[in-house]
């Protein structure tokens, strides 16, 4: 039983980390653009594919360098 | 619903936690301070400053986000109202909490206290925790809160419309003017840290081919999958480091080990071509590798300071403290250790995260005090390890490593002479023992800090993993972590750099606005390369030492954003009918202003030759009119660098405090126009729109909180937005009624 709990309790701990790290890296920027797209325009919107979406994500950062800027 | 809270605030359960981590945080205090010629252990920094983050933030925090700011979680914020899915949309707090630690917190926190340590650890380390507290945090959460009241608008805009053109436009210059000493000093730091050194240079030139490589794999092979693509990267950055090992020993030894001079122009080559390439070549997987590297090695030292607890090697307080004529830098404990010590402490740059990305991603209001101030104590907690690293190690050693050469000298005897007349000792064989430890030629000399916080992280992580032998890995480790994120820096801000030139040029010929114009782009770039790029060799060819000159100015310029920050906020607190509370930004705003118009003032003014740059420039002008030569020059071309160098900084110096008095007196204009005539004051803040999201403000959802999650979900019927699959103290939105 415990073994199980531990198992399952460890399980969770691995989403939860694979979400954070997804979230925190933004891999799961086009997840929710296509999510806010479907549910601001309808299920049947155009979206743009994951290649084409990154690039416009780089290219925006090209056009203004102060978006993500670190600091020192 | 809020007596209730009121009466749940002073349970006595809620008493006794509070007055142990008060004591905690006292004996932590009491220990550093009475410690009289014995060794203190590390593990009472530490509690001092974890005990008083805790205090700070549970009480004065919470004070200012609830009466101060008034921060309401009915109000929707600008990620809730302009949400599109790309750069305005509700993200999860533990998500942006490491965003925007991860953003503020760089190498500055790393470097400012090594070399304050040369005072002791007790003056920057009140420093650095009672400065967080009342000023840096405090900065930083109220920035974030009128941006956010203001959709996201940067500090120069801010300072434009709330203060006036003329304040504005002085922000905006001295922006500018700080970003080139900024990344003049950070490259300084590198040159120091890599000079001579071939298995750091060679890590280091090999994080290019594996920048690129990842860039292709996110352009090409698999867009966005950046997890993979890190790890796959970190992989090889650490077969990197340990192949630089090998190269260090083979034949090839010779053509990465780079003068100073030499790595100099590598570094400037480097920089302006990174600029002006697309950003997924080189910056977007260079960001994701130092964003790892850094969460990672900063969580690594925090586990190893607890783990191995070191002792404090450093004296509480050096002579150097009183008198003032230290070889790291020149000047007495006030102000300068408040200059040297800003990152960490108070950090004007913090004002530029605040008012940038993370305001258009902050789901509900109430999040200001995890994210602004809490963000700002997770920094400082750095700074606190990277000041036990430098302490740590033996104070002899400190010396012979952040003195200039100048003073020292350039071998193992002269150095180990040198140390002794500062009232320290450590013999020469135990400075060639010391570099040979870490495979490294020398140790002397290497100013910048970089160097010595290796040797602290090296000494704390090898009695982790791998002992004695691992000292060499571990050292290398560090000076690549710093490193990587410099190089990083220089790329990113350049970019900065040149788009603010870009917008200026723009007012002459109106092409230079288009920001893809290729001759606009390859100009500015040239431009901006070129202005810092004259500090840094000036840093790296200064006989009187780069980082003793240079440094001063690094932290005037940050302590000056600081205090254009702190201006706008407290005009701001001023025009919006808050002018009871102006003091919480006012108190850090006037210490700030005297701290920096005073080290400005005795760098312009001062009389002894080592702190005021113009009697330097007139002491070195009068022996060459006599055709003498003053040590530590050795020649007359020397003589002629220092009169350039000391006039150039003089003259900067000045400029910096022109600048920030021209923001007071253009803010205290506003401050007073604005008490005097409440109605007429004009603020520029976003209309009220109702919130329909619900999230905890906290990074622990309370009892209140999680019954207001659980009706949210169950009223709206609503999906989990960002909540993660742990659910529960995620944020809930009701179906789709906000289109």
């Amino acid at each position: 039983m415990t073994g199980r709990a531990g198992a399952g309790a460890l399980l969770r701990a691995g989403r939860w980390v694979r979400w954070y790290v997804r979230e925190l890296t933004d891999e799961s920027a086009y997840e929710r653009y296509v999510a806010h797209v479907r549910a601001h325009r309808g299920p049947d919107a155009a979206v743009p594919g994951r290649r084409e979406f990154e690039r416009r994500r780089t290219d925006a950062r090209e056009a203004d360098p102060r978006e993500g800027f670190r600091c020192c | 619903m809020s007596t209730a809270r009121n009466v749940s605030r002073i349970s006595p359960r809620s008493v006794v936690v509070w007055t142990a981590v008060a004591l905690v945080g006292a004996v932590g205090w009491a220990m550093l301070a009475l410690a009289r010629g014995e060794e203190v252990s590390a593990a009472w920094m530490v509690a001092a400053a974890l005990g008083s983050y805790a205090i700070g933030y549970r009480f004065y925090s919470r004070f200012i986000a609830q009466r101060v700011l008034r921060v309401d979680k009915h109000r929707a914020t600008p990620a809730e109202r302009l949400d599109n899915g790309i750069d305005f949309h509700p993200t999860d707090r533990r998500v942006l909490l490491g965003h925007h630690f991860a953003a503020i917190a760089g190498a500055g926190p790393l470097v400012g206290p090594v070399l304050a340590a040369q005072m002791g650890y007790l003056p920057g380390t009140i420093w650095i925790v009672a400065g967080v507290i009342l000023a840096g945090a405090v900065q930083d959460m109220v920035t974030l809160f009128f941006s956010m009241r203001r959709d996201g608008k940067s500090l120069g805009q801010m300072a434009r419309e709330e203060i006036g053109p003329v304040g504005g436009a002085a922000a905006l210059l001295a922006v500018f003017a700080i970003m080139i000493i900024l990344l003049a000093v950070l490259a300084l730091v590198v040159v120091n840290a890599l000079a001579e050194s071939p298995w750091g240079t060679f890590s280091i030139g090999m994080t290019v081919p594996i920048a690129l490589f990842m860039g292709f794999y996110l352009r090409v092979l698999r867009p966005g999958r950046v997890t993979e693509v890190s790890l796959i990267g970190i992989a090889l950055l650490l077969l990197a480091l340990v192949s630089g090992r090998w190269v260090a020993e083979s034949s090839w030894a010779g053509a990465f080990t780079l003068e100073p001079g030499t790595l100099v122009i590598w570094l400037l080559v480097y920089s302006f071509i990174a600029s002006i390439l697309p950003v997924w070549t080189l910056l977007a997987p260079r960001d994701y590798l130092s964003t790892f590297m850094k969460i990672g090695t900063i969580g690594l030292l925090a586990v190893g300071v607890v783990i191995t607890v070191p002792t404090l090697k450093m004296d509480g307080i050096t002579d150097f403290a009183g008198v003032g004529d230290g070889p790291v830098f020149a000047g007495s404990l006030f102000p300068f250790v408040f200059i040297t010590i800003a990152c960490g402490a108070l950090s004007g740059f913090h004002a530029l995260i605040s008012s940038g990305t993370t305001p258009k991603m902050i789901q509900k209001e109430t999040q200001v005090r995890m994210i602004g101030y809490g963000s700002m104590l997770m920094e400082s907690f750095v700074a606190i390890m990277a000041m036990v690293a430098a302490c740590i190690i033996d104070p002899g050693l400190y010396f012979s490593m952040n003195a200039p050469a100048g003073v020292i000298g350039d071998t193992v005897q002269s150095a180990s002479e040198a140390v002794r007349s500062f009232g320290y000792s450590i013999s020469p064989e135990q400075l060639a023992a010391a570099a040979k430890a870490v495979e490294e030629q020398t140790l002397l000399s290497r100013t910048g800090g970089a160097p010595t916080l290796a040797i602290g992280v090296s000494e704390i992580f090898s009695q982790v993993v791998g002992g004695a032998g691992m000292k060499a890995f571990w050292y290398h480790f560090a000076i690549m972590f710093e490193a990587l994120f410099i190089l990083t820096a220089l790329d990113a801000g350049t970019r900065v750099g040149r788009f603010m030139l870009q917008d200026m040029l723009g007012n002459v010929h109106r092409s230079f606005r288009r920001v893809s114009w290729w001759p606009g782009l390859l100009f500015s770039s040239a431009v901006v390369v070129a202005l810092w790029g004259y500090f840094l060799w000036v840093g790296v060819h200064e006989p009187l030492g780069g980082i003793n000159q240079l440094f001063p100015l690094f932290g005037i310029a940050n302590q000056l954003l600081a205090a254009v920050a702190l201006a706008v906020c407290t005009t701001l607190l001023v025009k919006s009918g808050r002018l009871k509370w102006a003091w919480v930004t006012g108190v850090p705003l006037v210490w700030d202003a005297v701290v920096t118009l005073t080290a400005s003032w005795q760098k312009v003014f001062s009389t002894d030759p080592k702190v005021g740059f113009f009697q330097q420039r007139a002491d070195y002008q009068e022996a060459i009119e006599q055709g003498k030569v003053i040590a530590p020059a050795k020649n007359m071309d020397d003589m002629h660098t220092v009169v350039t160098n000391s006039t150039v900084d003089g003259v900067l110096s000045a400029l910096f405090a022109i600048l920030v008095v021209v923001v007071l007196v253009d803010a205290g204009r506003t401050c007073v126009r604005a008490a005097r005539h409440p109605r007429e004051a004009t603020l520029h803040e976003a209309p009220y729109v109702p919130s329909q999201l619900t999230a905890p403000a906290g990074l622990f959802a309370t009892a209140e909180e999680k019954s207001e999650l659980a009706a949210a979900s169950a009223g709206g019927g609503g999906t989990p937005d960002g909540g993660g699959p742990g659910g529960g103290s995620g944020a809930h939105r009701p179906g789709g009624g906000d289109g």
